[in-house]
């Protein structure tokens, strides 16, 4: 579903604040797969999420969707087949509009912006339906700003806008992060539902390996911009959080010891 | 008493003016709120609608077909500075500043080389004029100017709700939203700034029409008076209703009020040379209050 080969991206190159982000990484999603990734602090997995979804160019480096060649599409055009989350609640949805027309905008993804009315009556219904199966009682609120939403409602109300074309590769950057614990535990439920009700192929950013571990059938560790460790299936079943703390300071080296820290206090 | 004959005198006058830079002030109300741009092309581009149409007028061409060229010149100046500021990476405001310094000689040019060009009502059929402002019947231009105001508002209501409109809010107000969702934010950019500077180089042909000529300094500080009519308008009616359609009346209202305002300090003895400054200041007292009141305001976090 989707195939990332040999992609390489360094920022700032030739000055003093050269950073290697992502190093000839190559990685295959196989659809239907729920990959989650973690890594310590600059190992490259946002940056990862971002050359998927086209914010960046890569330096080199291919990247497929469906075998189809999408490495020199801009960020526009492969939100057809993407689905994004981000860490920021905020970044997500447009504030001044109204949720109904944010779900609008969302189910417009890949089509053309016509001079059509902008949502149309089936649509609220359907929307309605959507929300109430969230439940946070967004569905009587259809015509509420989004900007007056809580930070766990809005990261929910972008899943869904996510979700709601279908796409072939979900991208969840941390996107329970700047929750509270609640409302992150919430957001991850929903979020496992609408991943496993239409079958996404999906890649999820957590700095909590607690989660790593008991979302997807897959896990993946970063760092320094490669892919340090890849388990799936039962392996990754029976994982448990000192087998990954084990295996990160392997991979990395004993100098990272920070890293280790705080991924082990995120997990607290 | 003789202050407020004179002043009720100059009312229709005001009110003419304020809707005349009405449709003006909601362009700038499309950049200003809608796409989050401070679009300085208004200067230059009001300037030009005023010497477009004052020259075809005196070549002879019909009026509205006049002002139909004046909304396509000034989506013309549009689509500069949205060209400089999306396909050459230079800063919306400093593309802006960029176009409006060019219509300057452009419009010079326009204008044969003068500085000024008049077209006078007598000889030619005009849309609207000035002299007529206090006459009981349709020569009288405020029928004209309400009836435009309420087609470009109707026009606005409807082209934002559209797929389209939709769109072009999503980029102003998230563009990392609008691309995640497919939105190709710098075509969205380029046609918000078009129908902007479309309606400020309207305004600007009414405007040479109702005053009987154009000038090559009829810009000069347009974008403060658009924003003076914005953010007057918001102040008056914030509490009234989120309605888009009546927020887009609320800023035809602010130029009006502004118009009247500025009847009185003039009524009162002001000079006209300080007329720049006190607007500055007018602009700059409606965004400060709003910004300290918020800020003395805050406690809780919006999450």
């Amino acid at each position: 579903m989707l195939s990332i080969r040999n992609i390489s991206k360094t920022f700032n190159p030739g000055t003093v604040n050269e950073k290697k982000a992502l190093d000839n990484l190559s990685l295959e999603l196989k659809e239907g797969d729920f990959v989650t990734v973690i890594g310590g602090n600059g190992a490259g997995k946002s940056t990862l999420l971002n050359a998927i979804a086209g914010v960046y160019p890569v330096d080199k480096g291919k990247i497929f969707a469906d075998r189809i060649d999408v490495t020199r599409l801009p960020e526009f055009k492969r939100a057809s087949f993407l689905g994004r989350v981000f860490q920021d609640p905020m970044m997500g949805t447009s504030p001044d509009m109204l949720i109904e027309e944010n779900l609008a905008l969302a189910a417009r993804r890949g089509q053309r912006r016509t001079l059509k009315w902008g949502i149309t009556e089936v649509e609220r219904e359907n929307y309605r339906e959507m929300l109430k199966r969230l439940n946070l009682g967004l569905e009587d609120r259809l015509s509420t700003k989004v900007g007056l939403l809580s930070g766990g409602q809005r990261q929910a109300l972008t899943l869904l806008m996510a979700v709601i074309k279908k796409p072939k590769v979900l991208l969840l950057d941390e996107h329970t992060a700047a929750l509270d614990p609640k409302t992150a535990a919430k957001v991850l439920e929903i979020s496992d539902q609408v991943v496993n009700e239409n079958r996404l192929t999906t890649m999820m950013v957590t700095h909590n390996m607690r989660d790593a571990i008991a979302h997807g059938n897959r896990l993946i560790m970063m760092n320094a911009g490669r892919i340090v460790v890849d388990v799936s299936g039962e392996e990754k079943k029976n994982l448990t959080v000192k087998d990954l703390m084990d295996m990160f300071s392997s991979a990395s080296g004993s100098d990272e010891a920070n890293d280790v820290l705080l991924l082990s206090g995120k997990n607290a | 008493m003789s202050f407020f004959t004179s002043l009720l005198n100059a009312t229709p006058g005001a009110v003419a003016q304020g809707l005349v830079w009405g449709i003006m002030a909601l362009g700038v109300y499309l950049t200003y709120r809608i796409m989050h741009i401070a679009d300085l092309t208004v200067d230059g581009s009001i300037a030009t609608g005023g010497a477009v149409c004052v020259m075809l007028i005196r070549a002879g061409i019909n009026p509205i077909v006049a002002m139909l060229v004046t909304l396509a010149v000034g989506a013309l100046a549009g689509l500069i500075t949205a060209l400089l500021h999306t396909k050459c990476g230079i800063p919306d405001i400093l593309a802006g500043i960029l176009t409006q310094l060019s219509l300057y000689s452009i419009n010079l040019r326009i204008m044969g080389g003068k500085a000024n060009q008049t077209v006078s009502v007598d000889k030619y059929n005009l849309l609207i004029s000035q002299r007529y402002v206090r006459a009981m019947n349709l020569t009288n231009p405020i029928p004209l100017l309400l009836l435009l105001i309420v087609i470009t508002i109707a026009a606005m209501y409807w082209f934002f709700g559209t797929e389209k409109g939709c769109s072009i809010r999503a980029t102003g107000t998230n563009p990392n939203m609008a691309r995640a969702q497919g939105i190709n934010t710098k075509n969205d950019i380029i046609i918000g700034l078009m129908i902007s500077n479309a309606l400020v180089a309207f305004s600007g042909g009414l405007l040479a029409q109702y005053q009987g000529a154009s000038d090559i300094n009829m810009g000069r500080g347009a974008i403060v008076i658009g924003l003076a009519a914005v953010v007057i308008g918001e102040g008056v009616l914030k509490k009234i209703s989120g309605n888009f359609a009546l927020r887009l009346l609320g800023v035809v209202i602010g130029a009006i009020i502004y118009y009247l305002v500025l009847q009185i300090t003039l009524q009162l003895g002001l000079n006209t040379n300080d007329l720049k400054l006190i607007s500055a200041m007018i602009v700059a007292a409606f965004l400060a209050v709003p910004y300290w009141t918020k800020k003395n305001a805050k406690g809780g976090k919006n999450a």
